[in-house]
């Protein structure tokens, strides 16, 4: 079954919404509340990110009884070095956004650890799209 | 999952019930649907947190209680009294006098239920330095614990298994009262409460063999009684001696917001009134709150001074229980007479057994034929009109779809659903009178001068 969410660039009292109402889905669905949570948590620091860097965005996420999969993808600065994102603590945050209690640098290695597999491509002026798949095991 | 673990204290009178949907409407759970003209509520979806009964305008919620001649059946006759109700009185009536008042009434000892928060508080503190998933969340409000169980059930284990004061002091005046000769089955506890959810515990706790109190009485019918005897018998008694204060300032704000949060390490939050609590919880659910150590969670604004069976404004309440808990502090004469063994003993029945997840939330145990489910709650949300006016019986749309598929409602109990099967001649106009009838009752649209703002409301 598919949902999808719009996310909007720059509004963090919106960051999470899309977390929230997937959230309220795989709890109706009788998932494991542990593997809610690392969903939950993975789509949570996803929507940030787009708020935070990105102009505008679409979540997807896709449940099936054997994994869900969640596909997030933005318009927005592109990340030029993927691997140096990938870094704990690195960031390229503004100072307003740091001000705000966001852009620790554990955006994406937090989403990498919360999901069985990620995958990130990304064209710098244009957008990134971060691919997060978790396995249910039933 | 069986219903008979969870007793309920609330109950609907039948016949003064007319079926407002006020209580369905702010129930936290989605917990009521109205069947036959009156709300019937669903007893494993129900946190006893008591907004139905604060919405309701004509009454019709009760809170079961014992019978207050049920005391006369013991020797010795205890009431276990919160704070609160002492806070209800003015400055001007001291705590003994109260006591006196209630001895006249039939009580031979009055204890403060939070004369062990002491005791609870080291527990409490000793548990914070375990591995427990933070933030901790205190297990004092029982309608906190049944609302995580129902509706978070992946914080379960955040919950610091550590029961309320009301139990520890009963178990320790209970073993007090032997200990100077008195026979077990002479002793009778009585805990006055200031809400339908702290009964539930009372009545059953979880996984407890037996409760430490014989029974319940609503604060509400109490604090009458004794209102009543200090009212009509005149200002010149005025020489009861409160030379020891009766309770801690610590015990006095225990119940209050605040009351346990101001007395823990670390990061403390204090968060009252259930739907603030829900928001609140979301937001720990998707790890949107960090480091924080410690949540005292109340499901009553201004914590136990709002409760439902409380008479007296709660924000005079509190007030006054911070007067009279800075008046203690002030004196210095406040002594804890609890002595090691007890502490020991209580300490040892402190914890409240393993509070598991129940969650209401689930269409299905299996996950496909919840995602099928889903799917049919989806298609049928398109056709229903998504204006929530609960006119079928259920709180919203969503509910009276998530009802049909668990078989319990039909597309057709919604009334715009029904205009447009007439429309296409699916269903007969005779026949959804029939329906709502059904959710309604009979002779709902009938005309009744009696009905709320109609000329002879007053006379109902």
């Amino acid at each position: 079954m598919e949902f999808s969410y719009d996310v909007e660039g720059g509004n963090f009292a919106k960051a999470g919404n899309a977390a929230s109402s997937v959230k309220k889905v795989l709890k109706q669905l009788n998932v494991d509340p542990k593997v809610i949570k690392r969903i939950v948590v993975a789509l949570y620091e996803g929507e940030v990110n787009v708020v935070a860097h990105a102009y505008k965005g679409k979540v997807l996420v896709d449940i099936d009884t054997d994994r869900i999969y969640i596909k997030i993808e933005d318009e927005g600065p592109g990340i030029p070095d993927i691997d140096l994102a990938m870094q704990v603590g690195y960031s390229t945050a503004s100072a307003m956004v740091r001000e705000m209690g966001f852009g620790a640098g554990m955006g994406l290695p937090n989403m990498k650890r919360n999901a069985d597999k990620i995958n990130i491509s990304s064209k710098v002026g244009e957008g990134t799209i971060v691919e997060l798949t978790t396995n249910l095991s039933s | 999952m069986s219903e008979q673990q969870f007793y309920h204290a609330l109950k609907v009178d039948k016949d003064l019930c007319f079926g407002c949907t006020h209580c369905m409407n702010v129930c936290p759970t989605d917990a009521i649907r109205i069947k036959d003209g009156i709300a019937s509520i669903r007893k494993n979806w129900c946190v006893d947190c008591g907004e139905c009964m604060k919405a309701c305008p004509v009454d019709a919620f009760y809170v079961e209680q014992d019978d207050f001649e049920k005391i006369f059946d013991f020797k010795y006759r205890v009431a276990i009294l919160p704070s609160v109700f002492i806070g209800q009185f003015s400055k001007h009536i001291q705590e003994c006098e109260i006591m006196d008042v209630m001895k006249e009434l039939g009580f031979t000892h009055v204890i403060p239920a939070e004369a062990t928060s002491g005791i609870i508080n080291e527990a409490m503190l000793e548990e914070q330095k375990t591995d427990r998933e933070k933030p901790m969340i205190s297990a004092f409000c029982p309608s906190i614990v049944r609302l995580i169980q129902v509706r978070f059930p992946g914080l379960v284990n955040n919950i610091i298994p550590i029961k309320p004061p009301i139990d520890s002091t009963a178990l320790f005046y209970r073993s007090l009262l032997q200990e100077e000769g008195k026979k077990a089955e002479e002793i009778g506890v009585f805990y006055v409460t200031p809400c339908a959810s702290k009964i539930a515990t009372v009545k059953s706790p979880v996984g407890d063999e037996a409760s430490y109190v014989d029974g319940v009485i609503n604060m509400d019918f109490l604090y009458n009684k004794v209102f009543h005897v200090l009212k009509t018998r005149g200002e010149a008694i005025d020489t009861c001696d409160e030379a020891v204060p009766y309770l801690s300032a610590k015990g006095l704000n225990w119940s209050l917001t605040n009351g346990e949060a101001s007395n823990m390490s670390g990061r403390c939050l204090a968060i009252d009134e259930i739907h603030n609590v829900i928001s609140f919880l979301e937001k720990v659910e998707n790890d949107e709150i960090q480091n924080v150590d410690f949540l005292e969670l109340r499901a009553c604004d201004q914590s136990c001074a709002g409760g439902v069976l409380l008479t007296e404004n709660r924000f005079l309440t509190v007030e006054r229980i911070k007067t009279r808990a800075e008046r203690i502090n002030a004196s210095g004469k406040y002594v804890q007479n609890i002595s090691e063994a007890h502490k020991q003993l209580i300490k040892g029945k402190i914890n409240v057994g393993e509070i598991a997840p129940r969650s209401m939330m689930v269409l299905d145990e299996d996950m496909g034929i919840a995602l099928k489910k889903m799917a049919r709650v989806r298609r049928m949300m398109c056709y229903l009109p998504g204006i929530d006016c609960g006119a079928c019986g259920a709180p919203n749309c969503e509910s009276l779809a998530k009802d049909i598929v668990r078989k319990e409602a039909n597309l057709s109990n919604c009334v715009f659903l029904q205009r447009m099967m007439e429309k296409t001649k699916k269903l007969d106009p005779q026949h959804s009178i029939r329906i709502i009838e059904k959710t309604w009752g009979k002779d709902r649209l009938s005309k009744d001068c009696k009905k709320k703002g109609a000329k002879d409301e007053a006379n109902k």
